[in-house]
């Protein structure tokens, strides 16, 4: 128990909106060990950012509300804490960065300020010490410059740079946890392929663990040691990084690799990359048995009458999915 | 930034000479002031001489160019009706105006900011929906109705309040203020509430659709995921950036109060310069009425410039050049 730094166990975040309730997650179990990365996988609008938001509690709510589940940190359930409690665990042992690096600053503030803020409020430094703390922190995410630089307001950086601030400013309280949601997407590779990099390091250096939040399973490769797959609210498939790659046991984790273009392989004669047929269900109207059914080229009959539990395949990898019954 | 001071100075002056021009054409068609000056019984050589005294022999060119002379050293003319210099006259009426304006912009300010920021914070609270119905109300209410039930209410029914006038005022060199007499408060409080009771409707509903879109900024989420607190993230993070578009508003407000206390004034019979300005056009009293309109408009543009430099001063995303 003590190897994880978070445990969550059957987490049901719902929305309950005026349409109807929405169930972003619907008994989501993840664990996260030490020092490891984790990758968030699946499309658009599967859960993966309710998840982040759920551990922070920065749920909107109304109109969302988690309704059942455990959120281990430690010996703590955070989902038992209270506002003030979990306002002293935020940007301190659990920090956050966000996909879109342009706006997640605040535009009238110098950036130095936004990161000594966080210093400040969790370290209790003075303005000084956390002047230097901040300059420091600014160096160490490769920001050249750094003492002119915490003058800058955000709209003088470009978007690495100010990914890089973002991370400066989740890092500096030294976190157990480090949940980064696309941190990468909204750059162009180069640049992602810096940061990436950069987060790589800091984890090493810091021993900070990771929830990478991505779409991207070249992202996964290079980052993440376990993966969940997810789709419509739950997880699908759970795996090591290399099983995942090399045996994935999900129609749709096998669906997600094969739309990947390979160098090796010839381009079809179509010119079109194999795609997963259909698009994510609405989670308003889930259908019955496996939410998957009707994207799957395998579906059986089993798979319309119940959703799958998690089998295990040995070694970790677990899956859900009747073809593995 | 200088080359931006200068650049929008030199279009407050550009504004002010429109607005003169504006005024001479207006007032070629507005009576004769000669007959105004010299009276009804005069002769027609009296009326004659007058005309020549005033310069009305002149060409109009010749004409625009002595009024916007004598315009820039002060000179407005004489009242027809008091036989005083017309600025001296609007000036004297100037503290109680600024002073009713000035309250009245504070009260829908600081009401308005805060019920707007409540309302935005907590959009579902009973308190936010009634106060987002009684602003709409009073929008669609006129304010010399507001005038009336007021003084009904307060003055008339309750006894609270005096209905009308200043009350007593002390001069300091040429102010003469209401703000320091128990008498000049409580006659302050009734036309203040009266004039700033549109703005604050105005306010609340601005600053309050201003903040909704501020909070649901993504770098609000960025301040809560730091750890601080509903509140530091509102007085901190959103607050400054929601008041940028509203500094505008506010400047705009301010001119507003003051040029349109004209109704308050009426109402409350405050003696202002709307007050004398209503006097002035019932007595065609051109001089005094050509006054208050050059110091209402000089009061605008003062404004605007003011705003327009804080507005830098406030978000550094405008460049100066």
């Amino acid at each position: 128990m003590d190897d994880y730094v978070i445990q969550i166990k059957n987490l049901h975040t719902h929305f309950f909106t005026d349409e109807g309730i929405v169930r972003a997650l619907e008994g989501i179990d993840l664990d996260i060990r030490k020092g490891e990365t984790l990758g968030l996988v699946g499309e658009s609008g599967c859960g993966k950012s309710v998840t982040a938001l759920s551990i922070m509690q920065l749920i909107p709510q109304p109109p969302g509300r988690i309704v059942k589940g455990e959120i281990l940190f430690g010996r703590q359930n955070l989902l038992a804490l209270g506002e003030p409690q979990m306002r002293h665990i935020r940007g301190n042992s659990i920090s956050m960065i966000f996909q879109e690096p342009m706006t997640s600053l605040n535009p009238i503030m110098r950036i130095g300020r936004q990161v000594a803020e966080s210093i400040r409020l969790h370290q209790g430094l003075s303005r000084e010490k956390a002047r230097e703390q901040t300059v420091a922190m600014l160096a160490k995410v490769g920001i050249p410059d750094p003492l002119m630089r915490a003058e800058n307001y955000p709209h003088q950086m470009s978007g690495g740079m100010r990914q890089r601030v973002m991370i400066a400013m989740a890092l500096s309280c030294n976190p157990e946890l480090l949940i980064a949601d696309e941190p990468s997407t909204a750059l162009d590779v180069t640049i992602q392929a810096q940061i990436l990099n950069l987060m790589n390091r800091l984890k090493e250096h810091m021993g900070t663990s990771i929830l990478l939040i991505t779409h991207d399973l070249g992202v996964i490769a290079e980052m993440a040691q376990t993966v969940a797959v997810m789709y419509a609210g739950l997880i699908v498939e759970y795996a090591q990084v290399g099983h995942l790659f090399r045996q994935p046991a999900h129609p749709y984790t096998r669906g997600l690799i094969n739309s990947i273009p390979k160098m090796e392989q010839p381009v079809p004669e179509s010119r079109r990359l194999p795609a997963i047929p259909g698009t994510v269900p609405n989670l308003l109207e889930l259908p019955e048995g496996c939410f998957f059914r009707n994207r799957c080229t395998q579906s059986m009959d089993a798979c319309a009458k119940d959703v799958p539990p998690l089998m295990d395949l040995g070694s970790g990898h677990t899956v859900r999915c009747w073809l593995h019954a | 930034m200088l080359s931006y001071i200068s650049g929008r100075i030199l279009q407050s002056i550009l504004v002010l000479i429109g607005v003169t021009i504006i005024c001479f054409i207006m007032f070629q068609y507005m009576g004769d002031p000669a007959l105004a000056l010299a009276g009804m019984d005069a002769t027609k050589e009296q009326l004659e001489e007058t005309a020549r005294m005033l310069g009305l022999d002149r060409p109009l060119y010749e004409q625009y160019v002595r009024f916007l002379w004598r315009a820039v050293h002060g000179d407005f003319g004489i009242s027809f009706m008091t036989k005083t210099p017309a600025l001296q006259l609007v000036l004297k009426r100037m503290p109680a105006t600024l002073e009713l304006a000035g309250t009245a912009m504070i009260f829908a300010t600081l009401i308005g900011g805060l019920v707007g920021v409540f309302a935005a914070v907590k959009p579902r609270f009973v308190a936010s929906r009634l106060a987002m119905v009684g602003t709409l109300m009073r929008i669609t209410l006129p304010t010399f109705f507001i005038g009336i039930l007021s003084i009904y209410f307060f003055a008339i029914l309750l006894g609270w309040l005096p209905p009308f006038g200043r009350g007593d005022v002390i001069g300091i060199g040429i102010w003469s203020t209401g703000l320091l007499t128990v008498s000049g408060l409580k006659h302050l409080i009734l036309p203040a509430l009266t004039l700033g009771m549109f703005q604050l409707s105005m306010s609340t509903r601005v600053i309050r659709g201003e903040m909704m879109e501020v909070l649901a900024e993504d770098y609000i989420r960025t301040a809560r995921a730091k750890g601080l607190s509903v509140l530091m993230v509102t007085l901190r993070h959103a607050l400054k950036n929601a008041l940028i578009p509203f500094v505008t508003i506010a400047g705009l407000q301010v001119g507003q109060l003051i040029a349109f206390s004209i109704v308050t004034e009426t109402v409350f019979q405050w003696p202002g310069m709307g007050n004398l300005l209503l006097m002035s056009i019932g007595q065609n009293d051109q001089p005094v009425v050509i006054t208050y309109i050059m110091v209402i408009a000089f009061i605008f543009v003062f404004i605007n410039l003011t705003v327009d430099l804080t507005y830098c001063l406030l978000n550094p995303r405008i460049a100066y050049d």
